[in-house]
């Protein structure tokens, strides 16, 4: 990392031998610096072509803390009578679509995740072909999988769940793949020195050694499929997203901000109900 | 003691999971009882094969006929991207510094960590529909969006962070007398600046996906223009789209492997 001008040589011919202890230090090299300052100039051009060329209207901008003002006025006080009446059913709905999604995506990545490990599945075209799917879903957001679900099964939770089920098998497949190839040989070696078939290697050597993964990863996609079945209704995905829509676009401010709360409840609990099992498993 | 050893307890060498099964069982009872509360018939599933058919036929060919409207969408979602991912790590910089339990004390350190975990709970589409009431329509409303979203992802690595760095290179500095804003820029942002830049370029492109989204609520990019071609049941435009986004998310990821790489 560092570079020292001048010294050495000169210590050398002279006998100074005091000379190293007199040289210039210079935390990076100019090859280093050149290519410092060549990233911080694409950045700096970046930020100025999308300054520059972006279409903001100034005229939004001017009156922003006004709006703003004007927003939590009317969300103050929330509505939360209107709690019981619709949003505790919409916000039941959401968890099931949250859960039913993620053992669904589970379902699906499995053969993914098998087909994707080097070490279960010897066929590289196979590998390759499970890879391309796992990056197809984890490529496609969510709320895209939401509208093509949409268009398929009609608005409605169904819809939801298949798209929280597809969006969660690349990330799924992908850890798991991981897991499954960083696993230990020698209790699968055993097993079929010993004549085991292969769903008995795969139950008795493969399962014992991913399931401490197996756990994490569930409980981590489920945390994130919270967070995001809560959006899928603005699409008609159903969930609590569709009772968010409606106050919307009624302006019931007021009923937003309830359902805002119980959102923002509901993710904090799940994001520190996830953390205690995790702790408690791992 | 006697010559004749004692019989060794019997062991099964695969025991039953008594505990794994209860929990399938548990699961399954689940599962049926919320399918039904979703209304999730095998019927219905039938007829959706029907219905995906169709709608799979129709997305083929992709049209790229309005490749304008397309490239108008994508550079401002990039745009959006850009901006935020700057904009939120400016704002993490502080932020971060204030939430380090290490450096901060407890009276500054809890708020600016309770602020950061709100960021990071609401979804980013939430925090669009709110600075679209705010901001208006427009790409402004994404920018602010997803700098919420970033503050919130990058301000808690950041945070963490800072808090696992050596304290000794920081009294050190201390020692020398030095003031505050010199102990952060030479005993603390040098630890942790290689991180942060990580940080920094994985918000960069989770914020270009999410960038290709906001428009769904009217927060400007392709979104929008994904959103309108949908309800107008423009499924080849729709597959148009689908494949410009993937591809430029695919092209970022690889982009930003290999600057990682790089940089290691």
């Amino acid at each position: 990392m560092s570079a020292a001008k001048g010294g050495d040589a000169m210590s050398a011919a002279t006998g100074d031998t005091l000379a190293p202890l007199r040289r210039e230090w210079i935390r990076h090299t100019p090859g280093e610096r050149l290519v410092r300052w060549a990233m911080f100039l694409a950045v700096v051009a970046a930020v100025v072509w999308a300054v520059r060329t972006i279409d903001i209207i100034p005229e939004f901008l001017a009156d922003a803390p006004e709006q703003m003002a004007d927003l939590l006025v009317r969300m103050w006080p929330p509505d939360l009578a209107y709690y019981p009446r619709t949003v505790h059913a919409a916000l039941v709905e959401t968890l099931h679509i949250a859960t039913l999604g993620t053992v669904f995506g589970f379902v699906m990545a499995i053969p993914l995740a098998l087909m994707a490990a080097r070490n279960i599945c010897r066929v590289p075209a196979l590998n390759a072909l499970a890879q391309v799917g796992l990056v197809a879903s984890r490529s496609v957001n969510s709320l895209v999988w939401a509208l093509i679900f949409v268009a398929v099964f009609g608005p409605g939770a169904a819809a939801g769940v298949f798209a929280i089920a597809f969006r969660s098998i690349g990330f799924v497949g992908k850890l798991l793949a991981e897991a499954l190839e960083e696993m230990n040989p020698g209790p699968r070696e055993a097993l079929r020195a010993a004549g085991a078939p292969w769903g008995a290697e795969m139950l008795k050597a493969v399962w014992p050694q991913v399931r401490p993964a197996v756990w994490g990863v569930a409980l981590f996609r489920w945390d994130i499929n919270v967070r995001e079945s809560a959006v899928l209704g603005l699409v008609g995905a159903g969930g609590i997203g569709v009772v968010l829509e409606d106050a919307i676009n009624f302006f019931q401010w007021d009923q937003v901000a309830t359902i805002l709360l119980a959102i923002l409840a509901v993710v904090l609990i799940a994001e520190i109900v996830v953390t205690r099992v995790r702790a408690g498993l791992l | 003691m006697s010559d004749t050893t004692l019989p060794a307890p019997r062991r099964t060498p695969f025991a039953p999971e008594w505990g794994m099964r209860v929990l399938g069982a548990l699961l399954v009872a689940y599962l049926v009882y919320a399918s039904t509360q979703l209304d999730l018939g095998l019927g219905r599933f039938v007829t959706g094969l029907g219905e995906g058919g169709r709608f799979l036929a129709r997305m083929f060919p992709p049209n790229f006929a309005r490749w304008e409207l397309l490239l108008e969408g994508m550079v401002e979602s990039i745009q959006i991207a850009v901006l935020a991912t700057v904009g939120g790590i400016i704002l993490s910089l502080p932020l971060g510094l204030m939430a380090a339990r290490n450096l901060a004390p407890w009276w500054v350190s809890g708020p600016v960590r309770a602020f950061i975990a709100v960021c990071r709970s609401l979804h980013y589409v939430i925090v669009a529909i709110l600075f679209v009431k705010a901001l208006g329509f427009g790409a402004l409303a994404g920018v602010a969006a997803l700098i919420v979203a970033s503050v919130g992802f990058v301000a808690k690595l950041f945070a963490e962070a800072v808090e696992e760095i050596s304290m000794k290179q920081v009294e050190a500095v201390r020692s020398t007398g030095a003031s505050g804003m010199a102990v952060l820029l030479y005993g603390v942002l040098p630890q942790v600046a290689s991180r942060f830049v990580g940080f920094g370029l994985y918000q960069l492109d989770s914020n270009l996906r999410n960038s290709t989204l906001v428009g769904v609520v009217g927060a400007g990019g392709i979104g929008g223009t994904l959103f309108a071609a949908f309800k107008r049941f423009d499924y080849d435009f729709v597959s148009a789209i689908l494949i410009t986004i993937i591809g430029l998310i695919l092209l970022a990821e690889v982009v930003s492997g290999r600057i990682r790489a790089a940089m290691q």
